[in-house]
């Protein structure tokens, strides 16, 4: 934080200094930037559907990060009330209680945590191995890009679920295990979309002239071709987010995922299961809370996807 | 670039990529759960038993020894022994195979026959009604956790209004069609057996529309932007210029055209299938290999892992190609070796 603070301040100096004697185009390119920006929250704003996405979203990173204080029965991610077991949707407990009586909608809130760290650490993970390799195979190309490549159609020969069902099936049942199997199928579309732009982008003009202006390949691949990439990467960060979150759940489900009594969403409706039909409340609200998080993060991205005026595929 | 070579290039990338995921999985099955013996001889073997059912197995031997030893198998159209039914894994595979090749190829069909026309409606009928509904449909429609409205409907259309069967491929209590391929719907067609063609239709209906609900949101649109990418070509103005009827140039010329985009998606769909089959067969106790994988799993048993796991592969691989073949075929600029610039 304080380091943030201090590149700021001397990056403020910097400039105020530098203000004189600036050459006429850095205004211009600093005004285009700010223009482009602002263009693009205009149109998120704009459509209603986007907004309701960025506040449903807002709202599960509050309910995951206060669960503790936001949660009616915060013990009950473990704790065992048997008076109550089976207890119907009701003022005390809206969404009702499952078989050793601990509160659903408790646990649902709770469930916010598993579900965002998953995603999010699943997506980290993708993205720091899949966008380098799609970097180097793009701009490198020769050798290593046939070799990173052909690693990637491998992993892309399979559907993620199915590796990631394989892959979680040899190791213990924790959320950290879920994650790696997740991400282990995740990291070769990054890299194939990030191949494929870079080889586009490495013929544009702007690069040839910093080439030929003499900048090296560090500058080229992150001063000018990342840059370019950053709003595809961020709408599709956005979508996967809800489709890791998704995967996890199905994981869950099948009884390869996070284990009870962990409070996650897909193993509670899996649960809930064996107490159907008349226990429905058991599953509909976990599996609601799943709907409601992927559709949240469908709809951001996909209002990004038109403030950004870009096409995915 | 001619079209026998386009296809050879192809077949190039799909075998050496198939290959690898066959080491992959092998490698992932073999090192690191521990002891597939013990695992087989439950706790109370003695050592000597396990050692002995290891080198049995061949699990002593260096891994690349063991995985040529398992691909000479595969030549032999043995896949090894399950653990869980004791039988070889191509016996079971050969048994369950079919149905879920079954309610996959169904419910891609019905995602086809059900996107493709929405894709169209939503794109003649841009920012009306149609299309915001079409819109809000697609992305709920991706959403939507798989399981989650499987067990909704079962409850709902099945257990509540019992309209349909809940669980399972066939009624119990009535002989299935005549084997003959596997495929029920094929099998009662070709005996002419109406009340079993009927029953499995009964049976398919709610797996299939669960399994197709998001693919259906997905060709949707692109259906939608590939046939708003069309309205803007000269073709499509030149046609309108001299008249031609609105219906024949939207379904003959322009969907024909959308269409050809259309195709890759629905080869990388079929992925999509066969993992959300795992996931369906599940809710609806489908007897299929999705289960058949699921419960091996669970069980940690490995041969049958693998096998699923490649049989998964090839059947994502197979399809791939067709779909390679069909693209060529339908886009002249491939097949007759068009380059574009």
């Amino acid at each position: 934080m304080s380091s943030c603070l201090s590149v700021f301040v001397i990056y403020m100096t910097a400039t105020t200094a530098v203000e004189a004697t600036r050459p006429p185009y850095w205004g211009d390119r600093f005004e285009a930037q700010w223009e482009d920006t602002r263009r693009t929250l205009h149109r998120l704003r704009k459509s209603i559907l986007s907004i309701l996405g960025l506040a449903l979203v807002l709202g599960l990173i509050f309910m995951a990060v206060f669960a503790d204080r936001l949660a009616p029965y915060p013990d009950d991610i473990a704790a065992v009330h048997f008076n109550r077991s089976y207890a119907p949707p009701s003022a005390e407990h809206p969404f009702g209680c499952d078989e050793v009586g601990r509160d659903v909608l408790s646990r649902v809130i709770f469930g916010a945590r598993i579900s965002l760290v998953l995603g999010t650490v699943v997506l980290a993970i993708a993205i720091s191995v899949g966008v380098p390799l799609g970097l180097i195979a793009g701009y490198v190309g020769g050798t290593a890009n046939t070799v990173i490549m052909r690693l990637t159609d491998i992993f892309l020969s399979i559907p993620p679920l199915v590796l990631a069902l394989a892959v979680s099936a040899i190791l213990p049942p924790t959320l950290q295990n879920s994650i790696i199997a997740i991400s282990f199928g995740w990291w070769p579309w990054y890299t194939r979309l990030v191949q494929g732009m870079v080889l586009s982008l490495k013929e544009e003009l702007y690069v040839e002239a910093g080439r030929s202006l003499g900048a090296g390949t560090f500058y080229v691949v992150f001063k000018e071709i990342l840059p370019n990439l950053l709003s595809i990467l961020i709408i599709k960060a956005t979508l996967d987010m809800g489709y890791a979150i998704l995967t996890g759940a199905e994981l869950g489900f099948l009884g390869l995922g996070v284990r009870p009594p962990n409070p996650e969403w897909g193993t509670m409706a899996s649960e809930g299961r064996f107490h159907l039909p008349e226990k429905w409340w058991m599953t509909t609200f976990p599996g609601l809370a799943i709907f409601v998080t992927v559709l949240a993060f469908n709809l951001l991205g996909d209002g990004l996807r038109d403030a950004f005026d870009v096409e995915l595929e | 670039m001619r079209y026998r070579d386009y296809l050879a290039r192809r077949l190039l990338t799909i075998i050496p990529a198939f290959i690898g995921l066959s080491i992959l999985i092998f490698v992932i099955a073999r090192v690191i759960p521990g002891d597939a013996a013990r695992l087989a001889l439950g706790p109370e073997a003695t050592k000597d038993q396990v050692e002995q059912l290891r080198h049995e197995m061949g699990l002593d031997l260096p891994l690349h020894i063991q995985y040529i030893r398992y691909v000479e198998e595969v030549f032999h159209g043995k896949l090894g022994r399950s653990l869980y039914t004791h039988r070889d894994v191509a016996e079971d595979l050969a048994a369950y195979l079919p149905a879920t090749l079954e309610l996959t190829t169904v419910a891609m069909l019905l995602a086809v026959l059900v996107g493709v026309p929405l894709g169209v409606i939503t794109a003649m009928r841009k920012d009306k009604w149609e299309d915001h509904g079409g819109r809000l449909y697609a992305l709920s429609g991706v959403s939507i956790p798989r399981f989650w409205i499987g067990i909704l409907l079962q409850l709902i259309l099945a257990y509540r209004l019992g309209w349909l069967p809940t669980t399972g491929r066939f009624d119990g209590n009535l002989p299935p069609p005549a084997q003959i391929t596997g495929f029920y719907l094929v099998d009662s067609l070709v005996s002419a057996n109406w009340t079993a063609l009927g029953i499995t239709v009964r049976y398919l209906i709610l797996p299939s529309f669960v399994l197709a609900l998001s693919p259906i949101a997905q060709i949707m649109r692109v259906v939608r932007a590939c046939m708003i990418e069309q309205v803007r070509k000269g073709y499509v103005l030149n046609a309108m210029a001299n008249g031609m009827p609105q219906n024949l140039l939207v379904y003959k010329y322009m969907l024909k055209n959308a269409f050809i985009a259309t195709l890759t998606i629905i080869g990388l769909l079929y992925g999509f299938f066969l993992a959300g089959a795992f996931v369906v067969e599940s809710v609806f106790s489908w007897p299929g290999m999705a289960r058949y994988g699921v419960r091996a799993l669970i069980y940690k048993d490995f041969n049958a892992v693998v096998g699923v796991t490649l049989a998964v592969g090839l059947a994502y691989a197979i399809i791939n190609f067709v779909i390679d073949v069909l693209y060529g075929y339908l886009d002249p600029r491939i097949r007759l070796g068009y380059k574009e610039r």
